[in-house]
């Protein structure tokens, strides 16, 4: 080694140097600040105006929420017990009247006795459709799944528990005998006979073994009425009964839809289309008024079933149409690569095509959910107790006469929450199954 | 494909229509009473905290159902709408209408519908703010109103501003919640419904004193229970259901002295075979003896559920007018029970 550079090296460092901390105003708020809202002119000028929007649109309201009056009877109560606090003509809310009619909110007119049964009914959806929304749920829920809907039905209306699990035994049956059929190889005579088998067992046993299982051992809650419903569970029960059922119809639809079998292809189109073509509160006047000319008299067709009814087939043809753009997206190629495996049209469908176009269609199809589920107060036209409808009713007491805001925020509040939920879960479920484009 | 849909729709409604004759029957059977209710119109009908229906119409279904079925609990209260009130009449989705609804001609015959009785004798009226400084409704020339959609009183609006050759401008509300609203943020210059609205929207205001009901009452509302055509038994028992109530009021029978009338024959001879102490009057109507018993059991007589519901000790605060008793200047005149 040569000796040159041994005075000219005075000091050679052998760590590495701390990092210094970045300029304060390259760092946490500040720089988050002047990067999102004062990064340049235009953007300062739009951040003022925002900032002057919002303060305008909470000066008021903050304060007078924040006033509130909780504890009151009535509507004059609460500007009494305003006066004396905050002086005459204090914009306060009075918030007594969801105090004391919150109930009334959310579960309309049902037994106040009962109000545990529907929210364990909804807590038992939730659990029901874990294992359906999410793919790390354990399997053995799909059996807690498939049992839902009879329990659920059973908690909501109550009656004995026999008939909802004589309903579900004609599943039971219709399976059992397709399952023995088509293992000996006719598909076609197997889902003939599982279906008849099923009908005959609903129109000819079912009410038989459901009173004779009741008569050993007479299980059942208090029944409850349709007109009972109202409230948040109306619009939950109509809502989540119409989502659910609706999306396997509007996957067959879509799929009829573009099937190459020109009968089944034109029914599909025939039906979207006038489905979609008339308003859905045309169809709620069809359900409640027209239906009855058809029936025979005496028939008591739950009004509650006929709107279910109708908010489903009302949303199926959306939900067709949206899902018929995720099978549209599908490149060519994926169908041809199905043929050239020798898959069958339903096990590509299953595969290959409704895994991709569920997939393209998360966004539309949430879309149309959370419509369909503020559709649901489109109700109080035919006199069913929705929230709005409710809230209403409520003012038209003595006590209440004259309350608007507060409800109106309520029932916002909650809507908000509920749609808000489905949108961050749809929002998950598209990065979770992101594939081609990262 | 529609026409024959259509025609079977008519067909149909035509079968129905001719099926539902006994309606009485039906009630019998199904055990309740369905009563079509204004969802909320305070003081006339709207449920309680508690969801229990409560107001002047829904009395009078309490009663009907005390009359038929024996028990005025029986009762199914099925809210309508403005809209759909006289098609679920029709369609057989409800029994008797008890919904502020106003007796009119074309009601009666074109919609094939039956008054049996007048329950409360109404007219419309205008709610104006007093800084408006209108002392005569004549005097709203180029006002902006307030006024439901699908009501007698739109009509009758028309016709009142159209004879007085002034102008208006309409703005339309669904309902009387939205009218007060619009109102009080002074979407138009005057309400107007019947004046029993007018007095229950103005008795919920935060200063009612700032607001005036003009004294022009422009039209008639005889507010009824409503019943199909075509079944003239079931007609009589609502009509002579709401007579007996009138009628128990004129004789001075109330809920708390009825029991004690009914138990043994009185001097008065009306008042026997009202309650049932002399004479068959119960099986001429296909009811039983005590049914007028029951009637006035349910809520009182005429006047005590008019002072509980709307009368001046509640907030609403109506005095009779003209539905006090023929013998106090009023319009309530119950046919003898002879």
């Amino acid at each position: 080694m040569s000796e040159i550079h041994a005075e000219t090296v005075a000091f050679a460092r052998d760590t590495m140097m701390p990092p210094a901390p970045p300029p304060r105003r390259e760092t946490g708020a500040v720089r988050w600040m002047r990067e999102n809202l004062f990064s340049g002119p235009l953007n300062i000028i739009l951040t003022i105006l925002a900032a002057w929007l919002l303060w305008l649109a909470l000066r008021d309201l903050l304060p007078w929420a924040w006033r509130g009056i909780w504890q009151a009877g009535s509507a004059s109560e609460c500007r009494a017990i305003r006066d004396q606090l905050y002086g005459e003509g204090v914009p306060a809310a009075c918030w007594a009247v969801v105090r004391a009619r919150w109930r009334q909110l959310l579960f309309g007119f049902y037994p106040a006795d009962g109000l545990w049964r529907p929210l364990l009914a909804l807590g038992l959806f939730l659990v029901a459709v874990l294992p359906v929304l999410f793919s790390g749920a354990p399997r053995r829920l799909l059996w807690l799944s498939a049992a839902a809907p009879f329990v659920i039905v059973w908690l909501l209306w109550g009656g004995s528990l026999w008939g909802p699990v004589a309903a579900a035994l004609g599943f039971v049956v219709g399976w059992a005998i397709w399952a023995a059929v088509a293992r000996r190889g006719n598909a076609g005579l197997a889902l003939l006979l599982g279906l008849g088998a099923a009908l005959a067992w609903w129109f000819l046993l079912a009410r038989p073994v459901a009173a004779g299982l009741a008569s050993v051992a007479p299980l059942a809650l208090v029944p409850v009425e349709s007109r009972a419903f109202g409230g948040f569970t109306l619009s939950l029960v109509i809502g989540l009964a119409g989502i659910c059922l609706s999306l396997p119809l509007g996957v067959l639809l879509a799929l009829a839809r573009r099937s190459e079998l020109f009968f089944i292809s034109k029914v599909a189109v025939a039906y979207i289309e006038v489905i979609r073509g008339v308003p859905l509160i045309v169809w709620l006047l069809v359900a409640q008024v027209v239906l009855n000319y058809f029936l025979p008299r005496g028939t008591n067709f739950d009004i509650l079933l006929r709107v279910i009814i109708m908010v489903t087939l009302f949303s199926s043809a959306y939900i067709a149409e949206v899902i018929r753009g995720g099978l549209a997206a599908l490149p060519s190629g994926q169908y041809e690569a199905a043929d050239a495996l020798g898959l069958g049209y339903w096990q590509a469908t299953r595969l290959i095509v409704l895994p991709q176009a569920l997939k393209i269609s998360i966004p539309g199809i949430v879309n149309s959910f959370i419509g369909l589920f503020k559709d649901t107060t489109l109700v109080s036209i035919i006199s069913l107790f929705d929230p709005m409808r409710i809230s209403s009713t409520i003012r038209a007491t003595t006590e209440w006469g004259g309350i608007y805001w507060e409800l109106y925020v309520f029932v916002a509040l909650v809507f908000f929450a509920f749609c808000f939920a489905m949108s961050r879960y749809s929002i998950w479920l598209e990065r979770r199954l992101e594939r081609s484009h990262r | 494909m529609k026409t024959s849909v259509m025609l079977g729709t008519l067909a149909l409604a035509g079968l129905a229509g001719a099926a539902q004759a006994a309606t009485l029957d039906d009630v019998k059977a199904r055990g309740t009473l369905n009563c079509g209710v204004n969802p909320g119109l305070t003081g006339f009908a709207a449920p309680d905290a508690s969801g229990t229906w409560q107001g002047f119409d829904v009395d009078l279904c309490r009663a009907i159902a005390a009359a038929a079925l024996g028990d005025p609990a029986k009762v199914n209260y099925i809210p309508l709408s403005g809209e759909t009130r006289f098609t679920a009449l029709a369609a057989g989705e409800v029994d008797v209408l008890a919904r502020n609804s106003t007796w009119t001609f074309s009601r009666d015959t074109d919609l094939k519908l039956d008054f049996p009785a007048v329950n409360y004798y109404d007219g419309q009226g205008f709610l104006a703010p007093r800084a408006l400084g209108v002392a005569s409704a004549k005097e709203l020339d180029g006002a902006t109103v307030c006024i439901q959609t699908g009501t007698t009183t739109e009509l009758n609006l028309a016709d009142f501003f159209r004879v007085n050759n002034i102008t208006y401008e309409p703005v339309p509300i669904a309902n009387d919640a939205e009218g007060r609203q619009q109102y009080l943020a002074g979407a138009c210059d005057v309400y107007t419904t019947d004046a029993s609205g007018l007095a229950s929207v103005r008795a919920t205001f935060e200063t009612p004193d700032d607001h005036v009901i003009l004294p022009e009452i422009i039209s008639k509302e005889p507010l009824g229970p409503a019943v199909r055509h075509g079944d003239t038994e079931w007609a009589d028992i609502v009509r002579w259901t709401f007579y007996a109530l009138v009628t128990a009021e004129e004789l001075g029978i109330t809920a708390a002295n009825v029991a004690e009338m009914a138990a043994a024959p009185t001097e008065n001879p009306e008042i026997n075979r009202l309650l049932g102490t002399e004479d068959e009057y119960g099986t001429m109507a296909g009811l039983d003896q005590q049914w007028a018993v029951r009637v006035v059991q349910a809520g009182g007589n005429y006047g005590e559920i008019f002072e509980r519901n709307l009368g001046e000790s509640t907030s609403i605060g109506l005095a009779r007018g003209l539905n006090a008793l023929w013998t106090q200047g009023g319009l309530m005149y119950a046919p003898p029970f002879r």
